[in-house]
């Protein structure tokens, strides 16, 4: 009895897990998975690829989208409002942040509010203020709502995050391309990459990758030591202040002495 | 070029900051002072994290008051225990500030605290300066009006204990003053990442009774290990000294205050004092204005510190 069950487990158990799962899947990858931040570094593009699969034909309708969405390393973060005291501008007010993204671009093949319901937008938290955590913010100052949204004008505003619409490139409904670009004043560690598929709005499937941000080279070497040995890092920083100012006092009089 | 700062996680323009150092080394060769009060806030302007740029500042002032007092040391122009005694209150000084600084990024209130001593220092200390070398310089065109001035001025402060003999300033004074002249600019140093020469030469003047030709040498003297200790300090307990950022700083500093000091060769000393006041007051009105003036941003984002 016991084996005809398990048996019958076997067969049947694979089918359901079958059925439950999405009809069409993301297939992607990444043009490169680590960015190295050097001296000379001045922002990353990174190429995000990918093919729809699936085993029945293309059903047409509803439309599909691809969302995706590219997430820094958060942190939490203090916003501060300035108010006039005495004639001087002075921070006042001030909210706390549990967690906000130091970078976040959504990229999507059309229009958001047709590739994505709200519904699901508040389910797999794709759009920033998803993102955001700030639980608890209503009682630390007035108007808390303007803070979180003075946030995300920041940051938009200096390309932090972004929302692209339309810059995903779907073709023949099946391959798909995206470009994102790292800024320059980019944040160390792991950025995440979440892929989405939406039909008529619901995600049939999420595909998630991580791309690797680290400092290298000097630029690894010396925010170790500031880090780790700051004294070391410190004499070092005052030893390169008196030899230069030294030899330029020696190399002009040697130059005026000729 | 861009080049990226490790410390302050930031890609810059190499040549702009080469240029601001260049720049402001020449008006500190010109006129004499270690010109942090000028970098720091250039950096807060491009955009630099107030606490990276006070700490920065502090060592690409070590460089520049190296330079300057090589050339003062050969003339003999430096008070070596004077300059000793300012530095062991400017120690004390800069310890209690950067306590301070501390407790005020806490508070959220540090660059309206770091502008606020700009406004108020670069401010007053500015139009002192520009009333007494206008003044000077009506009378340097009076004919025969050559400005009387005495050696000795006796005060109060002539008659505190601890005195002690100070040799290369001719002067016969208690240890307390300097002490005091020293905490004081030091603790100015730590927040606002400025040597202090500005404060210190007027307060060797006036308040010490110091004969000018040592001033200027024991002033750079005492801001090596002043703005010294300060880097150490910043770099040690909150990791904001930049190194790649500094030494761009310095490299532009030093050519341009060698520069500077050859111009300052052609220029007489009325108007260089003049000339150095009005780019005091400028910068303290426009650190003032920003305080006073409308931000077009009310809100600011900054991080926790774990």
């Amino acid at each position: 009895m016991n084996r005809v069950a398990l048996a019958l487990a076997l067969i049947v158990l694979p089918a359901i897990s079958q059925l439950a799962r999405a009809q069409e899947q993301i297939v992607a990858g990444l043009s490169q998975n680590h960015v190295q931040i050097t001296a000379n570094f001045d922002g990353s593009s990174i190429l995000i690829y990918g093919a729809v699969k699936r085993d029945t034909p293309d059903p047409g309708t509803p439309p599909l989208a691809v969302i995706i969405t590219t997430e820094g390393p958060s942190a939490a973060l203090t916003i501060r409002k300035k108010d006039r005291v005495v004639g001087i501008w002075l921070n006042r007010d001030s909210v706390n942040i549990d967690a906000a993204p130091s970078f976040y671009d959504v990229s999507t093949s059309m229009p958001l509010a047709e590739s994505l319901s709200e519904t699901d937008d508040l389910r797999f938290r794709v759009t920033l203020p998803h993102r955001i955590r700030a639980i608890g913010i209503t009682g630390e100052a007035a108007n808390s709502e303007d803070f979180v949204t003075a946030l995300m004008r920041i940051r938009t505003a200096q390309g932090r995050f972004r929302t692209e619409e339309n810059e995903v490139q779907l073709v023949q409904n099946t391959l798909f391309r995206a470009d994102v670009t790292l800024p320059s004043d980019l944040v160390e560690g792991n950025y995440k990459v979440r892929m989405f598929l939406t039909r008529g709005g619901h995600v049939v499937d999420q595909k998630d990758m991580t791309i690797f941000v680290r400092k290298a080279g000097l630029e690894r070497f010396l925010f170790n030591l500031a880090q780790e040995q700051p004294l070391i890092y410190g004499l070092i920083s005052l030893a390169i202040a008196v030899i230069a100012g030294w030899a330029a006092s020696a190399g002009f009089r040697w130059l005026r002495g000729r | 070029m861009q080049l990226y700062l490790p410390i302050a996680e930031a890609s810059v323009n190499a040549f702009l900051i080469l240029g601001i150092g260049g720049v402001v080394g020449f008006l500190s060769g010109l006129f004499g002072v270690g010109g942090g009060f000028l970098i720091t806030p250039l950096l807060f302007f491009i955009g630099v994290p107030p606490a990276i740029a006070v700490a920065t500042g502090a060592n690409q002032v070590v460089a520049s008051s190296i330079s300057g007092v090589l050339a003062q040391v050969k003339r003999k122009a430096v008070d070596f225990k004077m300059g000793g005694v300012l530095t062991a209150g400017g120690f004390a000084g800069s310890s209690i500030g950067g306590v301070v600084f501390d407790y005020m990024s806490r508070l959220g209130q540090i660059d309206v605290f770091v502008q606020l001593s700009y406004v108020v220092f670069l401010g007053g200390i500015g139009a002192l300066m520009f009333q007494e070398s206008l003044r000077a310089l009506l009378r340097a065109r009076r004919p025969g009006g050559a400005p009387i001035r005495r050696s000795h001025v006796h005060s109060w402060v002539h008659g505190l204990p601890l005195k002690t003999k100070f040799r290369a300033s001719g002067l016969y004074i208690s240890i307390l003053p300097p002490l005091a002249v020293g905490a004081a600019v030091g603790f100015l140093a730590a927040i606002m990442g400025v040597g202090g020469g500005f404060i210190m030469v007027p307060a060797m003047i006036y308040f010490l009774g110091m004969p000018t030709r040592v001033v200027v040498g024991t002033s750079l003297f005492q801001i090596i290990f002043v703005s010294g200790y300060t880097t150490l300090m910043h770099a040690m307990t909150h990791h904001t000294v930049d190194i790649v950022l500094a030494l761009l700083l310095i490299v532009g500093g030093v050519v341009g205050a060698q520069f500077g000091a050859q111009a300052g060769t052609k220029l007489k000393a009325e108007q260089m004092r003049i000339l150095l006041s009005l780019l005091v007051l400028g910068v303290a009105i426009k650190i003032g204005y920003d305080l006073v003036a409308t931000p077009a941003e009310l809100f600011n984002i900054s991080g926790v510190r774990s």
